[in-house]
């Protein structure tokens, strides 16, 4: 059975992931900008990085069948410094007509404070102007709950269609308002920080499975590019039926992204 | 809305997941452990640990709801956006207990 792994970052693994994703049924994936684990000091980084995602990273998943798409933006970890950001915002535009760009992402917040939610407003304008969905990153451990109700009234008051933004990584505290207030939801599949496969499918029990998605976020941290389809084999553990979990691991992830004229699963 | 239900009995549950956890539980067991046996220069327990120590009481205070409860308490609860991010990183739980 084929699926969707809307949220990797394939820049931080090898060739050989590609593959065993490719054996294991991934037909797309999506791949948001993110922290390459350091913080880079020029905007010739980023438009570097934006080459990387626009042009390398397709050609090398499209060797394993898969087809390959991106999401640009600053990530809220190098947001702190506004200028530099605004810089980098600067040059997002140009990349958007790349024919697997769905849009801006992953955008957010990570440790709450007013530059980062001031990046984010610019982040959320520019996509409004170009009409564009948006990935939503919510932050890390004791930050996320917070977070997470900052950046929904953020968009809120920038006058986005909830329906048009997927917020991530969420877990039991903040599914809940995600999905009440009109939100697509993400959960991301991780072993130590953020859902496992089996709190994920706890979950799904829980919320039921309309606008919900899951994901790896494999990168190069601690995590795992075949964690899609190991929680597709815990939901078949718990005696979940094909339709559910073709629903939540394809067809959730091409109702939303198939917004995007420039999102493809077919192969 | 799902009604939360699983489709296995509780006694599948138990059957196919009792080791694992049992595996975890001797985990928290044997980090405690670890702590208690390791210099420390303050007699206080650790914000952290002292954090775990409520999640695990909640765990059987009968009341349900664990694993949301279990995020509220090492989740920081205030509202406002803070002046400038302190690091990049997260700890895992607030230095203030969630009220």
């Amino acid at each position: 059975m084929k699926y969707i792994d809307p949220h990797i970052h394939m820049v931080s693994r090898t060739t050989d992931d590609y593959r065993r994703m490719a054996q294991a049924g991934c037909v797309a994936i999506t791949e948001p900008a993110f922290w390459a684990g350091f913080d880079r000091c020029s905007v010739e980084g980023f438009r570097d990085y934006f080459r990387q995602l626009t042009v390398t990273e397709p050609r090398r998943a499209a060797q394993y069948g898969i087809n390959h798409h991106s999401w640009l933006c600053i990530n809220p970890k190098e947001a702190e410094d506004v200028g530099f950001a605004t810089e980098v915002l600067g040059i997002i535009p140009e990349f958007m007509q790349a024919d697997n760009v769905l849009g801006i992402g992953e955008i957010g917040l990570n440790k709450n404070s007013k530059n980062e939610l001031h990046v984010l407003d610019m982040h959320l304008q520019l996509a409004k102007s170009m009409d564009s969905l948006v990935l939503v990153h919510t932050p890390h451990l004791e930050d996320k709950f917070k977070g997470t109700v900052l950046i929904m009234d953020a968009v809120k008051n920038a006058g986005l269609d909830p329906d048009r933004v997927l917020i991530d990584h969420v877990e039991e505290h903040t599914v809940g308002p995600v999905l009440d207030r009109g939100f697509w939801a993400g959960m991301t599949l991780y072993p130590d920080t953020k859902c496992t496969p089996q709190r994920a499918v706890d979950i799904l029990e829980c919320w039921g499975t309309e606008r919900i998605w899951m994901n790896s976020a494999g990168d190069w941290g601690d995590s795992d590019p075949l964690a899609v389809p190991k929680a597709r084999m815990e939901m078949r553990r718990r005696q979940h039926g094909w339709d559910m979990i073709e629903k939540v691991t394809f067809g959730n992830p091409l109702a939303f992204l198939g917004r995007s004229p420039n999102f493809n699963a077919n192969g | 809305m799902s009604d939360g239900s699983s489709p296995l009995t509780s006694t599948e549950v138990i059957d196919q997941y009792f080791l694992e956890h049992r595996a975890k539980v001797l985990d928290i067991a044997a980090f405690l452990d670890r702590i208690d046996r390791a210099s420390s220069a303050s007699e206080s327990v650790e914000y952290r640990v002292a954090a775990l120590l409520d999640c695990i009481a909640l765990l059987h205070d009968g009341d349900g709801d664990r694993a949301r409860r279990i995020q509220g308490r090492l989740s920081d609860r205030s509202t406002e956006p803070i002046d400038a991010a302190p690091m990049q990183g997260a700890l895992g739980a607030p230095e203030e207990p969630a009220s």
